[in-house]
């Protein structure tokens, strides 16, 4: 069953400056006392989340809404694991899948049909489940025998429809979106946007972050407001 | 604190099943160096052949030693040493290199570490093959007692894997570490018996016998040029993995959450 419950969570940044990053200061403030008070004091923090309490259950459509800089990339990054809260408590019940970077992985030098490979076993796949659905993506593609080519020898439309296929072959439980994908020529848009729509319709429970409003009251059925990390109004339902 | 290690456990537990993603990616990596090149991954065996030849044959008029026994000496310690130190220098950046990954996908973060014990054991299979000619030109019998190497080549392997996630950690967070440990193991390399033997240094034999560096090379040298097995060097190695093991261990568990704030 998949569910998502967060309960208080933070996440906080410290930002170090060369001299925080270096060992030589860090090990003069052990040994001098004056240091110590004003070292401690120039130690920035940024809170990128605060206190945010939310419940995601199966069906949900979430729209994540805000800034830049409010927290939202952060808050996807903390959903799918890469950030674990630094208070609060939080519970991820499903298989999770992430497009925040889709290209992420792919080798320059390599054919269009090794990293269809290389992004898949990111994406959790097994090989041979991959080798399963390399004739499906490729067909999606469109790019035909581009494929056994380098990518590096492809425009960067070409890539990102490639990373696309690979990215959208596999239908997870819980969707994470960052900003809608729009990829390709007009053809290949309106495609593209039809197998986000199935990818979205089969999921869980799916959460989109966009700062576009019309885009969220589209495709979404609860909306998340985030202002400096903090959600202003809770869950509201959209009518 | 026990969640903290459940969650370490379960990162080296999923980090080594998850081989198919390491295996890709380390091979990947060495690919990528050499693609479009005509002699591909072999480029690492010439280079490395290239400086043992040169300085097998300085220092063998320097150092007043016979070619036959000098230059197989050279060469496996050679080898050996460029795996040790790779292994090392690589383990600074492994996490900081790897943050598009870390950012952008949840893997487990031993996978990184894997990644990188991968490429450089492939690194050592190509440079091995040097040893092929200089036995055989040198006549150097190798019994079955290089099996014995080979399980020290294991060892540093799993010594590489523990150096990946400590110093890793340290130098996500410490970003002057990776000089430091550099300059280290430059100077190492001239505090080891990798081009003298271990004899010549007299009285001062003691340098050697409490260098760590020392008992990893001895466990993969002496078994490959048909040598006593160096038990004490073994206990040696043995011991320091155990300790430099558990020590990892606990930093981990304390900070591998943290390391994705750091990177």
């Amino acid at each position: 069953m998949a569910r998502i419950s967060a309960d208080c969570i933070c996440v906080e940044f410290p930002i170090w400056n060369p001299s925080r990053r270096s060992l030589k200061s860090t090990v003069l403030r052990a040994t001098t006392g004056g240091r110590l008070a004003r070292e401690t004091s120039t130690l920035v923090l940024v809170q990128a989340l605060a206190d945010l309490s939310f419940e995601f259950s199966r069906g949900d459509r979430i729209g994540l809404v805000g800034h830049n800089g409010s927290g939202k990339t952060t808050l996807l990054r903390v959903l799918s694991g890469i950030y674990e809260p630094v208070r609060g408590q939080l519970s991820v019940n499903g298989r999770v899948s992430s497009l925040l970077d889709l290209s992420l992985g792919m080798d320059r030098e390599a054919t269009g049909f090794e990293n269809i490979v290389l992004r898949g076993v990111l994406l959790g796949l097994t090989p041979s489940a991959i080798q399963s659905k390399v004739d499906e993506i490729a067909e999606f593609s469109e790019l035909g025998d581009y494929l056994s080519m380098p990518i590096r020898t492809y425009s960067s439309g070409m890539l990102l429809r490639l990373a696309f296929a690979v990215s959208t072959s596999v239908a997870p439980e819980i969707l994470l979106l960052d900003e809608w994908l729009s990829v390709g020529d007009a053809g290949f848009r309106d495609k593209a946007e039809r197998r986000l729509l199935e990818m979205i319709e089969s999921s869980a429970i799916v959460v989109l972050a966009s700062h576009d409003e019309s885009l969220i009251k589209r495709f979404c059925s609860r909306m998340l407001r985030l202002e400096h990390g903090r959600s202003v109004s809770g869950l509201q339902p959209i009518s | 604190m026990p969640a903290r290690l459940q969650h370490a456990v379960q990162d080296l537990a999923d980090g080594a099943r998850a081989y198919h993603i390491w295996g890709r990616l380390g091979w990947q990596d060495i690919l990528q160096r050499y693609r479009r090149s005509l002699l591909g991954p072999f480029w690492i065996t010439i280079s490395a052949a290239a400086m043992i030849g040169g300085i097998g044959f300085l220092y063998s008029q320097l150092l007043h030693q016979q070619t036959e026994q000098y230059v197989p000496f050279l060469a496996v310690g050679m080898l050996v040493w460029f795996f040790l130190a790779a292994l090392i220098n690589d383990s600074c950046v492994v996490f900081t290199s790897a943050e598009q990954f870390i950012k952008q996908v949840k893997l487990p973060l031993t996978v990184h570490v894997w990644r990188l014990v991968w490429r450089n054991l492939i690194v050592f299979g190509h440079n091995i093959l040097i040893l092929v000619p200089v036995f055989i030109y040198y006549r150097v019998s190798v019994g079955p007692s290089a099996l014995l190497g080979l399980a020290g080549v294991m060892l540093l392997a799993i010594n590489g894997f523990i150096f990946g996630i400590v110093l890793g950690l340290v130098c996500a967070r410490f970003r002057d570490v990776p000089p430091i440990v550099a300059n280290l193991v430059q100077l190492g390399f001239f505090m080891t018996p990798v081009m003298y033997q271990t004899q010549a240094l007299g009285r001062s034999e003691w340098i050697a016998q409490f260098n760590p560096f020392f008992h990893y090379l001895q466990i993969v040298r002496a078994p490959l040029l048909g040598l006593d097995l160096p038990v004490e060097s073994w206990i040696y190695a043995l011991a320091t993995s155990g300790v430099c093991g558990l020590i990892t261990f606990a930093l981990f568990a304390r900070y591998r959450a943290r390391i994705a704030y750091w990177v």
